[in-house]
């Protein structure tokens, strides 16, 4: 339902486009020479003069069948660009997804039970520091640093240049993936790294990790046996919900590297006015923020043993307002003056 | 150094005993005065408290508030308590008051921001930090107020016999023992096997109350803080929950209960401590509640009208 | 007999620490006050200066081109020779400007959806969180490039874009607030005392949600300041000719490859800067508004 609601929207935006869409579909000089079939051929396709409701109804019908027009850029069916870009675009969002989640959660832990100490001031600075860099001024320094003074990789696409497809081997499309990769990798590790910083911090406050220590468990130790697992399912969840952000990130890192991807191919199309390409790409895109959703919602059912057996109850994390607003961890516990039992329950 | 706590800290060294005659039930001493239970093995109390303070990191009062300055706002202030083997020590006051603050400071937990200072004995040696930490993992053993204190997302029976310690083969072998002796309270407290492998989202009130029971024996400890073990049971159940304890302290063990209700604590413990205002204001046994002359501090007195079958005499200022 | 209550029971001096925090558990308000009034000056001076270099950037000095940083050129020059200094401040004061309207008109937008769905009973509620649902359902980046597509490219595309794409999460703090406030004991003791909903509103509702509003509309300012350079850079926002951060550096990654490194390397930490200062400002801002009660 929402994929269709997404669908619909995106739709309205790309027919809201001031271009005339025959002509930007082929362009100025080619609209002037072409046939006057292909032009009506065209025009059918676009539905010129037709209702909004009719035209978007034609193109959910051929999305269904897995017709979503032809690029004007590549001068293909837009869901064989697609297929193409998508595979490369595949294993630099995979590795970055892997990769951020890994590090993030792990240096999220270190901060989180080292909450105010150096080693927290250290990863939550560089945090902070990382949310406010652009990603495309890391990738582009990255590329200056590495590739360019240092020569280390490669300055950009996916394979070397002017090298047959034939003649590319695993190790060339490793070289240059591994730039592009490590950079996505930064960018997404800063949003992992609070989010499971601030639910350590909360665990080790609350009343689980209270309790350990009564019992005489060392920190460390509570984390490892309880925390761990507690913490884990939210920092998943937002790994799953984040991989529209991640894209978003390698739409940036892959118009840098020059990387033959999804997200160049994306920005290809907006730039050239592509239309039926954009839309394609934003469908393809939704759907993988919906799939990002579902699974975090199938996993939570499937992990958590209180969905399990009580489907549908109230989301287990309840946060606040203003966690919501501000996305990154509260620097300091509230304390909770209006009761005598100050420090209690105060956190946010 | 008070003369009371040197010549305390005296018998903690092993010099002469000023517990070395045996006590009669109401006699003063430390503070408090005796129940008949009440033993002093080794001539000192089991745990002793002395002088413990615990601060909250707040803001100060009554400056503007740009002004106000980051200071340390006392919760809990120069509270003395003692508890002896063999009996049950209730420390009543009202809801909200810090009760479980300073069950947790007498355990050596603090939270962030929070300062304790004092002097501990236990077993007749003087404890800090690193010491209490020890403690906790064998002789002084918590049970908290809810099931919520356990681990949502781990069965109940791993819950219950917690991590083994040592190492190897030390570790395996504590493992089993932990397995066993879990087994074997399951047992005793009329949990099934197959609570084992429970949930604790999936437990009954009930249930929930021994478990937690059952986290505090598997260390066999001597001491129990048991911290508003009541609320939520029926009638029925709170009676064997507090039989539980009861027998445990007729087994040589020391119950600490952490109540707001005055009339279960008088049912049920040895000796009350009074709790109002950050600090345990009267030390007494359960006998001197029989008449207000009895008790020394006027709170107690409001407690002791404030119980049904004296009229309510005081209602303003109940305790519950 | 029981000997009388003796009130002066001597205290235990100098009890030992048990347990002593190792950090300060609150903030400092005054640090963070202090903060707030730099950085806002700072951001202040950043805009005040970027109007008065405006005409010093587009200056172009043939004789002085592609100079690496000096003392006469701090940032360098570029291939016209413009003082990459100039350039930097007023790019970087039109992205901030830039970013301040569209993180107001964002703000405006959730303030509007916010209230709607808190007050405008369920259907309207149903209606905000389908669209909130809508927004998040594109990668935000996807979504940028559709509405400054839809909208023509440049100065409208970009503002619209970022206040289209950034409202959901602070519309949803209001609409949260609102509901918290709405259903509190004075509110309704208000209205049971007969006061009108306009004087209700005005009296509790306002001063309640106005804070978190506040801060929430401070947070947005580093995201739609990036966003904003970031569209820029991929060429979806204002044209080339406009000194914007984002077309300075992305005219610089074309001269990546000569070594000209302090195109790329100085403009974009001075973007750095400026939006870490904003986010600062931010969480103070934040922290003095939730832990003290009335600010």
């Amino acid at each position: 339902m929402l994929v269709v609601v997404v669908s619909f929207v995106v739709f309205l935006l790309v027919d809201l486009s001031p271009v005339d869409p025959v002509q930007a579909n082929v362009g100025q000089a080619a609209s002037l020479s072409m046939s006057e079939a292909k032009r009506a051929q065209l025009e059918a396709y676009w539905g010129v003069g037709e209702p909004l409701l009719e035209r978007y109804g034609n193109w959910l019908w051929g999305l269904l069948h897995g017709d979503l027009g032809t690029s004007l850029r590549f001068d293909e069916p837009v869901a064989q660009v697609i297929a193409e870009r998508a595979g490369a675009s595949f294993a630099l969002l995979s590795i970055a997804w892997v990769g951020s989640g890994l590090l993030g959660f792990v240096l999220g832990v270190v901060a989180g039970m080292a909450h105010r100490r150096w080693p927290d001031r250290l990863i939550r600075g560089w945090c902070f520091a990382m949310t406010s860099i652009p990603s495309f001024w890391l990738a582009l320094i990255a590329l200056m640093v590495f590739a360019v003074a240092l020569g280390w990789f490669p300055i950009g696409f996916a394979t070397p240049v002017g090298v047959a497809q034939a003649d590319v081997t695993w190790a060339d499309v490793a070289h240059h993936l591994a730039l592009p990769a490590i950079c996505l990798t930064l960018v997404g590790v800063a949003p992992v790294a609070l989010h499971t910083r601030e639910k350590v911090i909360e665990f080790e406050a609350g009343e689980v990790a209270d309790f350990c220590r009564l019992r005489g468990e060392g920190p460390w130790q509570g984390f490892w046996r309880h925390g761990l697992r507690n913490v884990a399912l939210p920092a998943i969840t937002l790994q799953c919900a984040s991989v529209g952000e991640i894209f978003g990130g390698a739409v940036l890192v892959e118009e840098v590297f020059s990387y033959p991807g999804l997200g160049q191919a994306a920005v290809t199309a907006g730039l050239g006015s592509d239309v039926c390409l954009l839309a394609g790409i934003a469908v393809v895109t939704s759907l993988l923020v919906f799939g990002g959703n579902f699974a975090a919602d199938v996993l939570y059912g499937v992990v958590d043993p209180r969905m399990r057996s009580a489907r549908g109850a109230a989301g287990a994390s309840k946060e606040g307002p203003l966690a919501s607003l501000v996305d990154r961890p509260e620097d300091y516990d509230v304390p909770n003056a209006s009761t005598g039992e100050v420090g209690r329950g105060g956190t946010v | 150094m008070t003369d009371e706590t040197r010549a305390f800290a005296g018998g903690a060294r092993g010099g002469p005993p000023h517990e070395a005659r045996a006590h009669h039930t109401g006699e003063a001493h430390h503070h408090h005065t005796h129940a008949l239970n009440s033993r002093h093995p080794g001539h000192h109390h089991l745990l002793q408290v002395e002088g413990l303070s615990v601060a909250f990191e707040g803001y100060e009062s009554g400056a503007p508030f740009f002004k106000a300055r980051r200071a340390f706002v006392p919760v809990l202030h120069d509270v003395s308590i003692g508890v002896h083997e063999g009996e049950m020590l209730a420390v009543v006051g009202a809801s909200g008051a810090g009760k479980s603050i300073l069950a947790e400071a007498i355990m050596g937990v603090a939270t962030q921001g929070e300062r304790i200072e004092g002097r501990i004995w236990f077993d007749g040696e003087a404890q800090d930090e690193a010491g209490l930490r020890r403690l906790r993992s064998t002789e002084i053993a918590f049970i908290p107020q809810s099931v919520s204190c356990l681990d949502p997302l781990m069965r109940v029976g791993e819950q219950v016999r917690g991590v083994p310690r040592g190492k190897g083969r030390a570790r395996r072998e504590d493992a089993a023992r932990r397995l066993e002796r879990q087994r074997e309270l399951f047992a005793r407290y009329r949990l099934g096997e197959e609570v084992e492998r429970l949930y604790p989202h999936e437990l009954s009130g009930g249930m929930a109350r021994r478990v937690l029971l059952c986290c505090a024996l598997v260390d066999e400890p001597r001491l129990i803080i048991a911290d508003e073990p009541t609320p939520g049971l029926d009638l029925a159940l709170a009676r064997a929950a507090l039989h539980d304890f009861r027998s445990f302290a007729d087994g040589g063990g020391a119950i600490m209960l952490i109540t707001h209700d005055i009339e279960l604590a008088l049912a049920v413990a040895d000796r009350v401590a009074v709790f109002h205002d950050g600090t345990v204001v009267e030390e007494t046994s359960v006998a001197s509640f029989a008449s207000p002359e009895l008790l020394r501090h006027p709170f107690s007195r409001e407690l002791w009208h404030a119980l049904p079958e004296h009229d309510f005499a005081v209602t303003s200022k109940t305790v519950r | 007999m029981v000997a009388p209550f003796d009130m002066a029971r001597e205290r235990s001096p100098h009890a030992p620490v048990i347990v002593a925090p190792s950090a300060h558990a609150l903030p400092s308000r005054r640090a963070d006050l202090a903060r707030v009034l730099a950085l806002g000056a700072a951001l202040v001076l950043l805009l005040a200066l970027g109007a008065a270099l405006a005409p010093a950037a587009q200056e172009a000095d043939f004789l002085a081109k592609n100079l690496p940083p000096s003392l006469a050129h701090p940032f360098g020059t570029d291939w016209m020779g413009r003082d990459m200094l100039c350039r930097t401040v007023a790019g970087l004061s039109l992205s901030a400007s830039l970013g301040l309207l569209a993180a107001l008109a964002a703000a405006g937008l959730s303030l509007i959806l916010g209230c709607v769905a808190a007050l405008g009973g369920p259907a309207a509620d149903a209606l905000v969180s389908g669209a909130i649902d809508v927004v998040m359902g594109l990668p935000h980046i996807v979504l940028l490039i559709l509405v400054s597509f839809a909208f023509g490219k440049g100065f409208v595309g970009v503002v619209l874009a970022i206040a289209l794409t950034e409202w959901p999460r602070l519309a949803r703090v209001v609409r949260s607030e609102m509901l918290q406030c709405r259903g509190s004991d004075y509110v309704f003791a208000a209205r049971r005392l007969g006061q009108g909903p306009v004087r209700v509103a005005m009296r509790h509702l306002v001063p309640y949600v106005l804070p978190q509003f506040v801060v929430g509309l401070v947070l947005l300012f580093p995201h739609a300041i990036i966003h904003e350079a970031s569209l820029t850079f991929l060429g979806f926002g204002l044209p080339p000719e406009v000194p914007a951060i984002g077309s300075i550096l992305s005219e610089s990654m074309a001269y990546l490859s000569t070594g000209a490194w302090w195109l790329v390397a100085l403009p974009g930490a001075a973007l750095v800067l400026c939006v870490l200062a904003f986010d600062m400002l931010g969480r103070s801002l934040a922290r003095l508004a939730t832990r003290g009660g009335a600010l």
